[in-house]
This record gives C-alpha cells, structure tokens and sequence, in this order.
C-alpha cells in the first residue's frame, strides 16, 4: 500500500465516527420525521402522502398560539438571560482575579449538575404557596397570607432564566477575554462616559459572544421541556409539550412530526432574523466561540 | 422504511449493550412500582438462568415505545386494559397470548373475563389481568367533608384549593358527573363528541376553581399534604400513601362510580424471551408474591381474594374509602376506539389553552 | 511649587502604593507648555503607574496633579483634557478610521458636519489623507501608530500622553517614527509626556527626559545635561553607553581623583554628583565610549597631555557600524574596553592584535561614591 493510500484511509477513519454520527442520529431521524410528517392517517393502518398535518397547525388558533407564545417567551428568556449574563460575564473576564474567576465558572456550572428534575422541583420548593419563600415572607411579616409564586409564567421565565444563563455567560466571557483592558480605557480616555464605552465599545466588540450566546439560549428555551411544564401555571402551554402530546398521549406521531418541523423552522427563522438584524453571520459568532 | 429500520436499530444498540450474553433475559416493561427488588431477586433465585431487566413507562409512553420498534425490545409490557384493542389494530404491536401456559385458576373470575373479553381479536386472547385500581377524588375530610362527585372539584367553595390531571381521567369523571356515559358514547364518536364539548365548557369553567393541574403522584402529594389544597382528582394508591401520613385525607370514590383500570400481561410482538415472560407471570400471581408486589404497587391483584392480600395500612385505607355499594358501582375503562384519543387530546388542549373562564 | 499656565502639566509629591509595593514614590514634576517631556526608566520603575495616574484611570494615595493649573485629582479620566495613546495603541478594531477618530469628537457632542470637517484635517496633517474609510486591520504598523495620535489630536488635549508607543514596531519603522513623532509634536505644539525604557528614544526625541528609578525621579534635565553630567551613578549608567569600573580613592589633588581598580589598574578622573569621594573611598567610573581615543602604538605621533588616562593594549575586535564602529581592546590586565574609532576602510584602519593606546582626559571620567 502507498504511503498516500495510507494517510487517505486513516482520514476517512478519522472521520467515519463524525460522518456516522451525523448519518444515524441527525440526518436519518430527520428524513424518518420528515416522512412521517407528511404522512396522513386515514383509517388503522392506511395512510396517505400530504400537507394535512402542516395546514392543521395553521388552521387550528391553539397550535400557533402556543407556538408564538413559546417563540415569544423564549424572545423574553434569552432578552433576560443577556441582560443578567453580561454583567455577570463581564465581571468574570474583565474584574475578577484568575483565582475568583474560576470558582466564579464554577458556580455558575453548579446548576447543569443536577437534572433538569431535580432543578424544577428545587424551584417548587422555593415559590409553592407553602415554600420557602412565602413562610419567610410571612415570618418577616412583610405578608399576611401565604402567597403562591409557583404556576405562572413568571416561574417559568425564571426558572428557565436559571437554566440557560450558563450558556449565555460562557461565549461572552470567552470574546470579552479576547479584548484588550486598554479598548475599555481608550474608551474613557477620548471622552465616552459610561454608558457610552458599553454601547460603543464594550457591547460591538461582545457582539459575536451576544448572538452565540442569544442563539444557543433561545434553541435551548424553546425547545425546553420540564421546565416550562412543571413552573407552569394552568394557562401555560408550551410548544414542546404540544409535540409531547402528539406523539405520546394522542398517538399521533403524523402531526407530533409535523409539529417538530416546525418548531424547527421556526427556531431557524427567529435566528436567521436575528443575525440579520444584528449584522453578524454564523461563522462570525457560534463557529468562533 | 427507512425510519423504522434506524429507529429500531438505534433502540436494538441501547438494548444490546444492556445485555448479558449468556443467561436468557426476560425485558420487562411496566409501570414504577410493578417490579420491586425484592421480587426481582427471588424471581432471579428461583431462575438463575433468567435475568430480568425493568424499564419503568406508563400507558402512552409503553404503547409509543412499542409502536417505535414495532413490538420489539420488550419481552413482557403491562399496559392497562383499554390500551390493547386500538393499539393492536392500529400498530400491530402485540401477539396472542397461550392460555394454557398461564395459571389462570387464582385470578378472579370478574377481572379475567373483563379483560378476556376486552383484548379478544379474531378469537385470540392478548392480555390477563394483573393488578387493578381506580381513578376517583382525595379529599382532606377536615377541609372538604362534603366532596362526594367529580364535580365538586369546581365548587366555589373549594375555590383555588383544588386540583386535577389534565388528562382523560378527568374528561370522562365529568362527563359521568353531567349525567352521561361517555363510554356507551364510544360507539358513536360524534355523540362523544358532542359530550366532550360539554364537558371542556365545564371544565374550563371550572379552571379558576383549580389551583394548578398536577402532574406526577409527587407534586400531588405535596400540594395536598402541605394543604394547599383540600380536594383533587387522584389515583386510589396515591391517596392510600397520603392515608399513612395523615389520617383525615381519604380516597373518594365518586358518586358516579370510580374509574377502574386492570393493568395487565400483554406480549409484544417481536418479544423473545415468551418462556420466562410465562413463568414471570405465575410467579407474580402466587400468593405470597401477591403480597409482595401490592405492598410496592398499592394496587389490589385481580386474584381471588385480593383485597385481603394488601397490607394491612393499605387495607386500612381501602376500607376507609369503599364500601361495598362503591364496588358495585366501578366503572371500567372501556376499550378505546381509533380516534377517540384524538379527539380526547383535542379537547384537553383547548381547556389547557383557554383563559380562566368564561 | 508655583502654579501657573506656563505649565500644562504638574504634579507634585505623588505617591501610590500597591500593598507594600511603592510605585510611584513623591514624584514632582513641571511640565512647560509644548514641550516634549520623556519619562525613562527601567521596566518596573513606576513609570506606568504615574502616567495612569496623570491619565486619571489610577487615583494617588497622596499628592496632587494640575493640568493648566488646575487640579485634576478628583476629575474622572473621560473629563480630562489629557489623551493617551496606549501601549498596543487600542485602535478599536470594530470601528474603521474615520469612526475611530470621529469617538472622542461624538462624545464631546460636537456636530456632525464639523466631526467631518475635523477628521479629514486632522488626517491631512498626518498625512493619511485616504485612509478615512479603511478598516483597522488594513493599516500597516506606521500608519496605525499616526492614526492613534491623530485620534488624540483631533480633541485638541493639553497634555498627550503616550506609553511606549514604539514597541511593538520593527527597528526601521521605530527609527523613522522617532523624528516623525517629533515633528509631529512640532506641528500639534501641543505637550507630550512620553514613556519609554528605551534611552535612544528619549534622547532623541524630547526636550526634557526625567530618569526614574523604584518610582522616584532621580535626575530631571535636557538629553545633554543628563548624558554629560549625570547626577548618579544610575543615571551614568542608565543613560548612554559606558566603560565602567569600580574603584578606591588613592590621592585626590586639584580637582583630579586617582584611583585604583580591583584589576589593578590606576585611573584618574573626576568627582560627579553631590558627594565628593574621600581617599580611600569606593567609587564608580563611568567613561564614554567616544571620549577614548585608540591609537596605533608604533605611530607616535599627537601629543597626549601628561594628566591624561593612557593604557596600552591590544585591539580584540572590531565592532562595525559605519559612523558608529567601535573597537574592544584588551588591556594588560585582561579587561575589554570599549573606545569609538572612525573606520575609512582604508589601510589605516585599526585590525584585531594591532597594539593601541587608549588615551583619554581625566575630565571626561565621571566617578561617583559607591
């Protein structure tokens, strides 16, 4: 065998696993959904090639209602997660010492080591009407009655806040680190108050880390799970949870398809949208970080 | 069908690298609770050639699960017994069980002929009963006295200090609760449907009256334990745990009639470890393992006698809630046609997504 | 101290701690209007810390910092009227030229049509008067360095500073940039206080240079004060190229110290600096290189004054640099010593082994206790 053959094939090892990965549990998947999708049930076992399921979604006010209300509250999530991330960020890369900086990241980790369970009921525990919060409230004696935090979007909000603020912290620390202190002085130095270093400064050269971190955030909330279906109140329907119900409570695993892609599209639109608006392209900011 | 071969052999991977190679193993797919340690251990002493490996489910996720690989990965699944008929005809995911493998001598006659006669096709039989429960009300006799009917959920008076599962359960409760019987109505959906309007009107009515829709036994117990709320929809087991705590909180069966369900033994299709799935089947059904397994499940075995098997605080609690009029008055789930979990799940989103009420 | 607005820039017994670290330690100075100003010190020395302090990103423990007279301790860094250019020169690379310059204008809320006006001056003085539209990255190192100036410039300072600007370019570039910052200073007027470790620099460019040492200031004055009559031995050393020795005071008769080194060798020189050396003292012998004369031996001719150093040795090596070029000679007790020499390329030239005499005066022989 020739030394060139050699190399060829320990390349094509090389990437066999990435190739089978991608193969067997993206593509695959997907093509199985997507055929599934544009299946329509007819009658036990017989079914015919069509749109049905998609134009179900559209003409059906309680499928695209909660598919807005998810893009809208994982919009305000994400808009939450940067606001509270930044500063927390900018501290770790710009303020802290090396020593603090890591057990900083650390804290932050603390939550992904636990599941997504255990990290929705630490929550019940804190906002039920008998939880910790309410009783201190009503020991401090700022109220009277126990009041009930749980089971509304606020919960949810928060506890996805929680969740996904990692995600936004490590790609900002991570271009914040990249900038030199003296940008930040030269900043001051020429004339820029505060507010404006951060928004002509500090914030443009962040940029690629804040749209990394908004598109991981908000892929992540919106196609979360747990969170939103435990914290949320009553009148709190989540996309996910819609999908769940197709495929599971009401076995119809056409429309769950379906439902998947567009939750997909969607998710792809809103971040489409967003790079646009925000002049930055993929390359520039989740393959950079 | 390309799908169905990657699914299957994305599952065939997990399975396999969960398996021993050498002694037979009997897969078992059933609910939390079904399959306790301790009976495990002594299964796998009295076969030490069997090995037996348990994946807990619940009804939806068994039927999806097998309905993904077409019926194979399991070797014995216990779905209840109105998830049979429908899901056979649609999916094709169960094979005939031999009757004549199976000590059917101790089962008690009403339970086995109830399931004999709803999981027959074309004269075959796929599932013998195993354990049965009710779905009905819990109710904090110190708070709510008065709870006696489904609907009493949506009394004022018990305003936001209520609570239910936001599944059929519930949907068909009301709808006994409205006068109607939802199950008659199977055979003529339209008329169902017309019932389940009825009844997602009431409910969503109803939602201001609700605290929050629970989700799984453990917030449940919490919310009612703390107090937070007085009365809600539950499975009998879950109030009979909460009786051990706390004395004044009791099961209700409703006026209308609890709702019973029989979970049963039903094969998948692809299974391949029948011969011991057999001999897990008598095993559980001898008397001292009946014990064994209701002490865990906080069902009653649908054996002769059943009720007597329980412990004795379980026993407590089902006498503290049924008397014998309540027997009489159950209502078994009926078989779920094609369709009707559609049309169920339609509605429980429309009350979901509806605002407070109106 | 007199305040007045002859000076731009005062400050006067600054001092800062870092923890037991003193960086700048009661450091004085005045600054005349449009003068360049050099502060030059080893790395370490505080310099830095002073600038920052001027600059306002660093507040003084005790002390107090004037510009035009007034005091500036209390203003924040982006109320100063003195500007910066940074080590790195923190161009801000997601803003092109023109947005650049335009920063400081935009933020003193100066209109949009003037903002034009001023940046396309401004880059005609500096003679880039393309590169408005050019992004960061596509400037050559020269032209970065003029746009971070003129990116001060354009705000009209009082007071420039500017922390080794030079560093990071290549030798070339550095030399050339060294009299181009000097005209620029000339054409802006405007006071410049440069920061640099780099003595050549300092030299060249300024018309007074401050050496610091462990945060004090040791001798203030012109490049030629400085380089000819150093107050310390620090600075001796510090400042310009030296053959050094350490010696004991023999005799000390008009003025003229003798003394003798460890190696053995006897010297005449002169007492520098405040303290005049007693017999039997140490002290340190600075000579400059280009105050020894190296002769070929044979040829005896010139006359040499009796009072004169004289040693003779044989040449080791030649060290060429055009007008520059230097000899290492190697003296009877086995020492090198550093003399310039003129090298024509003609056969008159000094070659290794040639026998020399090192000839020089004992006035040009700075000696200085310890």
């Amino acid at each position: 065998m020739r030394a060139t053959d050699i190399k060829r094939l320990s390349l094509y090892l090389l990437f066999a696993p990435f190739a089978l990965w991608i193969l067997l549990l993206i593509l695959l998947p997907h093509a199985g959904m997507m055929y599934i999708s544009l299946r329509e049930k007819v009658a036990p076992r017989v079914y015919e090639f069509g749109f049905e399921n998609y134009i179900n979604f559209f003409n059906e006010p309680i499928y695209w209602n909660t598919l807005i209300r998810t893009g809208s509250m994982s919009l305000l999530v994400t808009f939450l997660a940067l606001l509270l991330g930044f500063p927390i960020a900018y501290y770790i890369a710009k303020i802290a010492g090396n020593r603090s900086r890591g057990a900083l990241f650390l804290m932050c980790l603390i939550p992904l080591w636990v599941s997504d369970l255990i990290r929705a009921f630490g929550w019940i525990l804190l906002l039920r009407e008998t939880g910790v919060i309410s009783s201190s409230l009503q020991w401090v004696g700022l109220i009277g009655t126990p009041i009930e935090f749980l089971y509304n979007d606020a919960a949810v909000i928060m506890g996805l806040v929680y969740t996904v603020i990692l995600f936004m912290i490590v790609p900002l620390v991570s271009t914040l680190d990249g900038m030199d202190k003296s940008l930040i002085e030269a900043g001051y130095n020429l004339g820029g108050n505060g507010p404006t270093v951060l928004r002509r400064i500090i914030i443009p050269y962040a940029m690629p880390g804040i749209v990394a971190g908004c598109i991981v955030v908000f892929m992540l909330t919106a196609g979360s799970y747990l969170t939103p279906i435990l914290l949320g109140g009553k009148n709190s329907s989540w996309f996910t949870e819609q999908i769940y119900d197709q495929f599971i409570t009401r076995y119809n695993w056409e429309s769950g398809a379906a439902f998947g892609f567009l939750l997909l599209a969607f998710t792809s639109i809103a971040v489409w949208l967003g790079l646009k608006l925000s002049g930055q392209t993929l390359n520039s900011t989740v393959a950079d970080t | 069908m390309i799908i169905k071969i990657a699914m299957a052999g994305l599952l065939a991977a997990t399975v396999m690298t969960t398996t021993a190679a050498q002694a037979e193993t009997l897969r078992l797919l059933t609910w939390g609770s079904y399959a306790p340690d301790g009976l495990v251990k002594k299964f796998e002493a009295k076969y030490p050639d069997i090995n037996v490996e348990v994946t807990f489910s619940n009804n939806e996720e068994m039927v999806a699960k097998l309905r993904a690989t077409g019926g194979a990965g399991f070797d014995l699944a216990q779905p209840s017994h109105d998830r049979i008929f429908a899901a056979q005809q649609e999916y094709n995911i169960y094979k005939p069980l031999d009757l004549s493998k199976i000590d059917t001598s101790n089962m008690s006659k009403v339970h086995l002929d109830g399931v004999k006669g709803n999981t027959t096709i074309d004269g075959k039989v796929y599932a013998v009963p195993h354990q049965w429960g009710t779905s009905g009300l819990m109710a904090d006799k110190a708070k709510a006295p008065d709870l006696k009917g489904w609907g009493d959920l949506c009394d004022p008076e018990y305003k936001g200090k209520t609570s239910m599962r936001l599944k059929r359960t519930i949907l068909l409760g009301t709808a006994f609760d409205m006068g109607e019987d939802p199950f008659a109505a199977y055979a003529d959906l339209a008329k169902y449907q017309q019932i389940l309007d009825k009844v997602a009107s009431k409910l969503i009515s109803c939602k201001d009256n609700i605290k929050a829709y629970w989700k799984g036994g453990d917030d449940l117990s919490a919310m009612m334990l703390s107090g937070e709320i007085v009365a809600s929809e539950t499975w009998d087991s879950t109030a009979y745990k909460l009786y051990g705590q706390n004395k004044d909180i009791v099961f209700v069966p409703p006026k209308t009639g609890a709702l019973a369900w029989i979970d049963t033994f039903a094969f998948p299709r692809k299974g391949k470890a029948d011969d011991a799935a057999y001999k897990w089947i008598n095993f559980v059904l001898e008397p001292e393992n009946v014990q064994l397994m209701s002490a865990s499940t906080g069902a009653i075995a649908a054996v002769n006698g059943g009720k007597d098997l329980l412990p004795a605080d379980k026993k407590a609690a089902v006498n503290a809630a049924f008397t014998d009029a309540d027997i009489d008055n159950l209502k078994f789930f009926a078989n779920i046609p094609p369709g009707v979990e559609d049309m169920e799940g339609k509605t429980l989103e429309k009350i979901k997504a509806a605002t407070g009420s109106e | 101290m007199q305040s007045n607005l002859e000076y731009d820039l005062q400050c006067s017994a600054v001092k800062k701690h870092f923890g037991s670290v003193r960086a700048v330690d009661d450091v004085s100075l005045d600054i005349p209007k449009g003068s360049f100003f050099s502060i030059l010190g080893p790395s370490g020395c505080g310099k830095t810390t002073l600038m920052r302090m001027i600059a306002g990103f660093e507040s003084p423990d005790s002390g107090d910092i004037r510009i035009k007279g007034k005091s500036v301790v209390a203003t924040p860094p982006n109320r100063r009227n003195v500007k910066m250019v940074f080590q790195h020169l923190a161009l801000f690379p997601m803003m092109n030229v023109y947005e650049n310059i335009a920063y400081g204008l935009r933020c003193n809320g100066v209109s949009k049509s003037d903002i034009r006006l001023k940046v396309h001056d401004v880059l005609e003085r500096i003679s880039l008067p393309d590169v408005a539209s050019r992004e960061i990255t596509q400037l050559s190192g020269g032209q970065k360095q003029r746009i971070a100036i003129a990116r001060c410039m354009v705000l009209d300072p009082d007071v420039l500073l500017l922390d080794e600007p030079l560093g990071a370019l290549d030798l070339k570039l550095r030399e050339a940039m060294k009299i181009e910052l000097k005209l620029l200073q000339h054409q802006f007027d405007t006071t410049f206080v440069y920061i640099t470790h780099d003595q050549s620099e300092a030299l060249v460019m300024s018309d007074n240079v401050a050496i610091m040492n462990e945060g004090k200031f040791v001798q203030t004055g012109t490049p030629q004060e400085l380089y000819h009559n150093p107050a310390e031995a620090f600075v001796a050393g510090f400042v310009g190229d030296n053959n050094r020795w350490s010696g004991k005071v023999k005799t000390v008769t008009n003025g003229i110290i003798t003394t003798e080194t460890k190696a053995g060798l006897t010297i005449k020189g002169s007492a520098r600096g405040d303290v005049k050396p007693d017999v039997g003292g140490v002290v340190s012998i600075f000579v400059r290189p280009e105050f020894i004369a190296a002769k070929v031996s044979a040829k005896k001719s010139g006359k040499s004054n009796a009072n004169n150093n004289t040693i003779d040795g044989l040449v080791d090596s030649i060290l060429f640099n055009g007008a520059n070029s230097r000899v290492l000679v190697r003296d009877k007790v086995g020492e090198l010593i550093e003399a310039d020499v003129i090298l024509t390329g003609g056969t008159d030239d000094l070659k290794p082994n040639d026998p020399v005499r090192l000839d020089w005066s004992p006035d040009q022989t700075m000696c200085f206790v310890g």
